[in-house]
């Protein structure tokens, strides 16, 4: 099937089968941030933003994305390290094979609320798994980041 | 993983039905649960470019498209403020917030899954499924009719005075509930919907005298449904969360609304 | 620790901002892209022998390359565990087999040009199979009439009381003492069996590895490992072919916590690219991780314990019957863990027996899982201990303080090594202070159907495997005077390129900026056995530690030699070596390109480690939840935890390691259980149906650290990766008790049976 998107900006056709899943062919086109760490939408590795909004990129269909706009984290690389320098001083990143998904759905987090609280953090982030850092060290993180962000201290 | 040999967006509801008629065609929702089924389709047939995302609500209506997604519902400023949250808290639980921005109340619904958190609330609503060929089935009626080859195109839920509160019962926050429980309370009946027994959610409905006792109440309700056992809980467990959210559920209510 | 510039310091990890800019520095990310697609036919049956199998029209689906059976394949048992010689898990594995031993065992592999191919050809497999009773309950695998390993070539390496005949994997009984005097000298008696349950450990990155051939045709396997040494040994034994064709590459790995401590898969790309000679790769399915894997050993442990009514523990005895599965990987060194770890956090009692028994059944295959068996004997007897403290009518604190394991003591139990670091007393005593035990134990009522309790346990751990490991690095002076530091360690993660590059930036006085490391490679790293049994930092920290000394020696040697003076009259400081006696001097810098000229002596130096001792570190964790009387739902609402690693190498990354361990304690002692129907067939095949906790499920943790120093450790460092898993079960059971008054003696402790416990005490 013919199909038109872009891709972090950059206008992409392609001819892809109909059954593509959309994590595979970010991967093919070089998108290697997007992992898959399950296959029933239960782990948020593979999150990116369809339109702006985290979505699973493992079960959207591809074929919705047509004519639309796709963003990983290759596109959002000085974002990546902004918010990734926190997790990093915190020792937060550990294996790392969770991060991009985790820090597509931070940024998405840090757009689309104003104030969140600790519990809004959490709730947001909530599918977003991780089996090494046991999230307290992602928490310290997100919180610092929203600070630097806001230039207020985290109440929440 | 989803796999079909044609991938369709339908250019009309007609068309999507008709190439639903076929046994190995499929209708996807937000692929939450078709990828899961292992099987080869021939074609999966898309509706997403037939203006079903829009929640549309006049005086007296909500009109729910089926490709509104989970986080769009949960969001959505005038169901909040006509189930009390009730709604927002039945979502919010599922999964996390990129599977809702992902996954739809068409295919939620449709699916009438045991677990489903969403056709647990919905069914104590004075809502209706909405299908392209059957028209307009009350919830209750269309969680209990047999799968078929007809298109949801949507949910309309009637602005019918109601006190409403939503629970449910899960062993890890975001897991398959073990136990859902949703109320509705009118100006003459209750109605209450347990679901994840694991069997998908039905109804009962008495009258709102019997919730002088409320105890009593819960008891019997609960009570009146069948529960069984799997890797969740066991059926005699979930009997008495079943009471127990009851319980809660009423609480919740007076909270919200006062008596 | 004012003089380290790095040590103790929470210097970011190396590869940090590449993994959160999300760069393609793990395995699937590294592959050929022409790489063939490699799936296996799984059995559907617990127990089976494949009668008849037909792969013609299977091979015929266009794009196709090859498809292998039993037929196929060397008949040359070996085991997947990735241990060092001399192997303690039986050779009891063929790469496929004719018998196959649980729902999963592998029957065909089938290698083509795309998924689709491949997935069509499975389809196309005819199998009959010969459909065996499966043994389902390790309770009566011991000399039942169904033997999961009939065959005549399986072995044991080593004398650790295997016998197939018998589905007998291991058994071993160790004693002190006059464990019959001790327990007639004791008032008070508890004898209760516990019960933990199969675990995954489910890291994020699902098994994968790919094959190539390079250009001497030696075949490569890149692997997501934790042995990368030890993958070349089995790869090389299971395919029957020299090791010297065999090289193994780790790249960044997306998490093991022992999962990755057997090579699960490797073997199968390994096989085709051999046989083919095209580059293949296996990328697991989370069902296969789930399924098909390396999860922690299921384990009924029965503990006997005695205390004088003073409370003063005088006996100890311990029961494990252990559940390796259909393979015995991992299957007899965990089950020692059992005891030998955990009975010796009370190693003043007067005596202790231990009796382990290993046994074959028809499921998955057991692995390592982090805490590799002390895990589920902690949970015994820091459940038993509080048991021991109520029949008593005694603190549970109180009791501990009376009867642990102190600094200087001799641990019986723990190979009769002496505790010569162990801060485990003022572990207990801070994290007492951080949960406020004495004002909250056991429990209050918050008056709205909610109780809120407290519960602690202890553990230690080892630091490495005693006279068996052995961890070794190079290092090297580059042009200006950087430095390579190769690791034959694998880093999964945990940070262990970054912690071993601090120690030799403190050794070389330089910063750890001017140290570079390297994934692993079997042909030009160093050998490590592996990252394991909590020993990269003990172990491999101390030949950082002494590498570094001898190549200090080499450049101040050289740096004489430029200075025209003899080497005993000049030091050197990290940039420069100088005169002791004047203001001579030549920078590292001048040294280093010096010596890339005319210079016969190499600016490089490697040595190893190897230790007769295992210093334990040792913990305190504490945890305050809200029971629902109602329903049983417990909600964790605080979790303290206090370390004694001894010196921290870097606080943030052992933070980090502690939070995380505790995390999975906590899904561990919740809900984690790997269950099968009647069939045997796993019911807990995805991360829909096995649940790890997410951030909403695990209450505040807190992490504090209370270090001994121990003296035969890298710069006083002892372990820390493992023993973090261990006190969450414990410690929640027993508040649970505290809160409740029930008592549960099975894992997971669910809502249910809290709410059960609670109805049956009414």
């Amino acid at each position: 099937m013919e199909i038109k998107l872009w891709i972090n900006d950059k206008l992409i056709t392609d001819n892809v089968e109909p059954d593509m899943p959309m994590l595979e062919f970010l991967r093919d086109k070089g998108c290697y941030s997007v992992k898959r760490g399950c296959e029933t939408s239960n782990c948020g590795l593979c999150t990116v933003w369809l339109e702006g909004k985290p979505i699973l990129s493992c079960t959207m269909p591809l074929m919705r994305a047509n004519g639309k706009h796709i963003t990983t984290l290759e596109g959002l690389q000085n974002e990546a390290m902004e918010f990734g320098a926190f997790l990093a001083d915190e020792g937060a990143d550990q294996c790392g094979f969770c991060n991009p998904g985790f820090i597509m759905n931070v940024l998405a987090m840090e757009r689309e609320l104003e104030s969140p609280t600790e519990e809004d953090i959490k709730e947001y982030l909530t599918g977003n798994l991780c089996r090494c850092t046991g999230y307290m060290g992602q928490l310290r993180a997100v919180k610092k980041y929203i600070e630097h962000k806001r230039g207020v201290k985290f109440d929440g | 993983m989803l796999r079909c040999n044609n991938y369709v967006f339908a250019k009309s509801l007609e068309e999507a039905y008709e190439l639903n008629q076929k046994r190995n065609n499929a209708v996807v929702g937000g692929n939450g649960w078709l990828r899961l089924r292992k099987r080869q389709w021939d074609t999966v047939i898309d509706i997403s470019e037939l203006g079903l995302d829009n929640i549309e609500e006049n005086d007296d209506v909500f009109k729910i498209g089926a490709m509104v997604t989970l986080s769009d519902l949960e969001h959505d400023p005038g169901i909040e403020k006509y189930t009390k949250g009730a709604v927002r808290e039945s979502l919010m639980h599922i999964v996390g917030t990129q599977f809702r921005n992902t996954v739809t109340v068409g295919g939620s619904i449709f699916g009438r899954f045991g677990f489903s958190d969403v056709l647990s609330m919905f069914i104590v609503l004075d809502s209706y499924a909405e299908l392209y060929k059957s028209g307009i089935v009350p919830m209750h009626e269309f969680a209990k009719m047999p799968y078929d080859n007809d298109i949801l195109t949507g949910i309309v839920v009637k602005k019918t005075p109601l006190k409403i509160a939503y629970s449910s019962f899960r062993n890890q926050s975001t897991d398959f509930p073990v136990v859902t429980c949703a109320i509705a309370i009118g100006s003459d009946k209750i109605t209450t919907a347990i679901g994840a027994r694991p069997s998908k959610a039905d109804i009962r409905t008495a009258h709102i005298d019997e919730l002088k006792d409320k105890e009593g109440y819960a008891a019997k309700i609960a009570k009146s449904f069948d529960y069984a056992s799997n890797l969740r809980a066991s059926g005699e467990y979930r009997e008495h969360i079943a009471e127990v959210l009851i319980k809660r559920t009423l609480e919740k209510i007076e909270v919200s609304y006062g008596n | 620790m004012a003089d380290h510039k790095a040590v103790n310091k929470p210097v970011r990890k190396k590869d940090a901002m590449a993994l959160v800019t999300g760069k393609p520095v793990y395995c699937d990310d590294l592959a050929p892209k022409d790489c063939l697609i490699i799936k296996l036919l799984r059995s559907p049956h617990a127990h089976a022998l494949v009668e008849d199998i037909n792969t013609s029209i299977a091979e015929k689906v266009p794009g196709i390359e090859a498809i292998f059976t039993y037929k196929d394949v060397p008949d040359n048992r070996f085991t997947m565990a990735g241990q060092t010689y001399p192997e303690a898990s039986p050779y009891d594995r063929l790469i496929l087999d004719k018998r196959l031993r649980y729902v999963g065992d592998p029957v065909a592999i089938v290698a083509g040009e795309n998924e689709k191919a491949v997935d069509k050809a499975l389809k196309l497999i005819k199998v009959k199979y010969d459909v065996l009773e499966p043994l389902l309950d390790f309770r009566k695998a011991k000399d039942n009439d169904i033997i999961v390993h009939p065959e005549e070539n399986w072995r044991s390496l080593c004398p650790v009381g295997a016998d197939n005949k018998r589905n007998l994997c291991a058994r071993e009984v160790s004693e002190n003492g006059d464990i019959e005097k001790a327990f007639s000298q004791c008032d008070v008696i508890v004898e209760e069996t516990y019960h933990t349950k199969a675990n995954q450990q489910a890291m994020m990155e699902t098994f994968r590895a790919y094959a190539t051939k390079d250009v001497y045709n030696r075949l490569t396997i890149v692997s997501a490992t934790q042995i990368t040494f030890h993958v070349r040994r089995i790869v090389a034994t299971a395919l029957g072919i020299p090791k010297t064709d065999v090289r193994v590459i780790k790249p960044r790995i997306g998490g093991g916590f022992g999962a990755k401590q057997t090579a699960v898969m490797e073997v199968y790309p390994a096989f085709v690219t051999y046989k083919t000679g095209k580059n293949s790769k296996l990328v697991f399915t989370r069902e296969e991780t789930q399924t098909a894997s390396s999860p922690r050993h299921e384990m009924e442990v029965r503990v006997k314990i005695g205390a004088t009514k003073d409370g003063v523990i005088k006996a100890l005895e311990m029961n494990t019957l252990s559940n390796t599965g259909a393979y015995g990987e991992h299957g007899p060194t965990t089950a020692g863990l059992t005891g030998h770890k955990a009975l010796a956090l009370y190693s003043r009692a007067e005596a202790y027996r231990f009796v382990y028994d290993v046994v074959y059944t028809n499921v998955m295959s057991a692995g390592a899982y982090r805490g590799y068996g002390a895990t589920q004997g902690m949970f015994a007897v820091e459940c038993a201990v509080d048991e021991l403290a109520h029949k008593l009518d005694m603190d549970p604190a109180r009791l501990r303080e009376i009867n642990i394991t102190k600094e200087g003591d001799l641990m019986p139990a723990y190979y009769n090594e002496t505790a010569n670091s162990c801060a485990l007393d003022r572990c207990l005593d801070r994290v007492k202070k951080m949960i406020d035990w004495d004002n909250k134990y056991p429990a209050r009522d918050m008056g709205n159907g909610k109780i809120r309790s407290v519960g602690l346990a202890l553990a230690m751990q080892g630091s490495c495997i005693s006279n068996l490991d052995v961890g070794s690095v190079a290092l090297k002076v580059n042009d200006d005077g950087f430095y390579s530091l190769m690791i034959g360690a694998s880093d999964m993660g945990t940070g262990c390129d970054t912690i071993l590059s601090q120690m030799a930036a403190d050794c070389m006085c330089c910063d750890v900026d001017n140290i570079i490391v390297q994934g692993v490679d079997t042909d030009s790293s160093p050998y490590d056995s592996g990252s394991y049994a909590s020993s990269t930092t003990y172990i491999t920290g101390m030949a950082v530690v002494k590498t570094c000394a001898a190549l200090t020696e080499k450049i101040k040697k050289y740096g004489a030699i430029l200075l025209g003076c003899d080497e005993k009259d000049v030091d050197f400081n990290g940039k420069e070596v100088y005169k002791i006696s004047s203001d001579e001097k030549i920078s590292l810098k001048d040294i280093a390109n010096s010596s890339m000229c005319n210079n016969p002596n190499a600016l490089y130096a490697s040595e190893g480690h190897a230790s007769p001792i295992s210093p334990p570190p040792f913990m305190a964790g504490a945890v305050e939840i809200e029971v629902d009387k109602e329903t049983g739902k417990i909600d964790i609402i605080d979790y303290k935890a206090v370390v004694d690693c001894g010196t921290v190498i870097n606080p943030n990354l052992a933070r980090v390691q502690t939070e995380g361990g505790i995390a999975q304690g906590i899904g561990m002692a919740l809900y984690e259980d790997i269950s099968y129907n009647e069939k045997g067939v796993s019911r807990s095949n995805s991360f829909m149906q096995y649940k790890i906790p997410t951030r909403q499920d695990i209450g505040n943790v807190e992490v504090e650290f209370e270090s001994s120093y121990e003296p035969t450790g890298p710069f006083g460092a002892k372990s820390i990766g493992e023993i973090v898993i261990n006190t969450p079960p414990p410690a929640i059971a027993n508040a649970v008790y505290n809160g409740t008054g029930v008592r549960i003696r099975e894992l997971p402790i669910t809502s249910e049976k809290v709410y059960k416990g609670i109805k049956n005490e009414d």
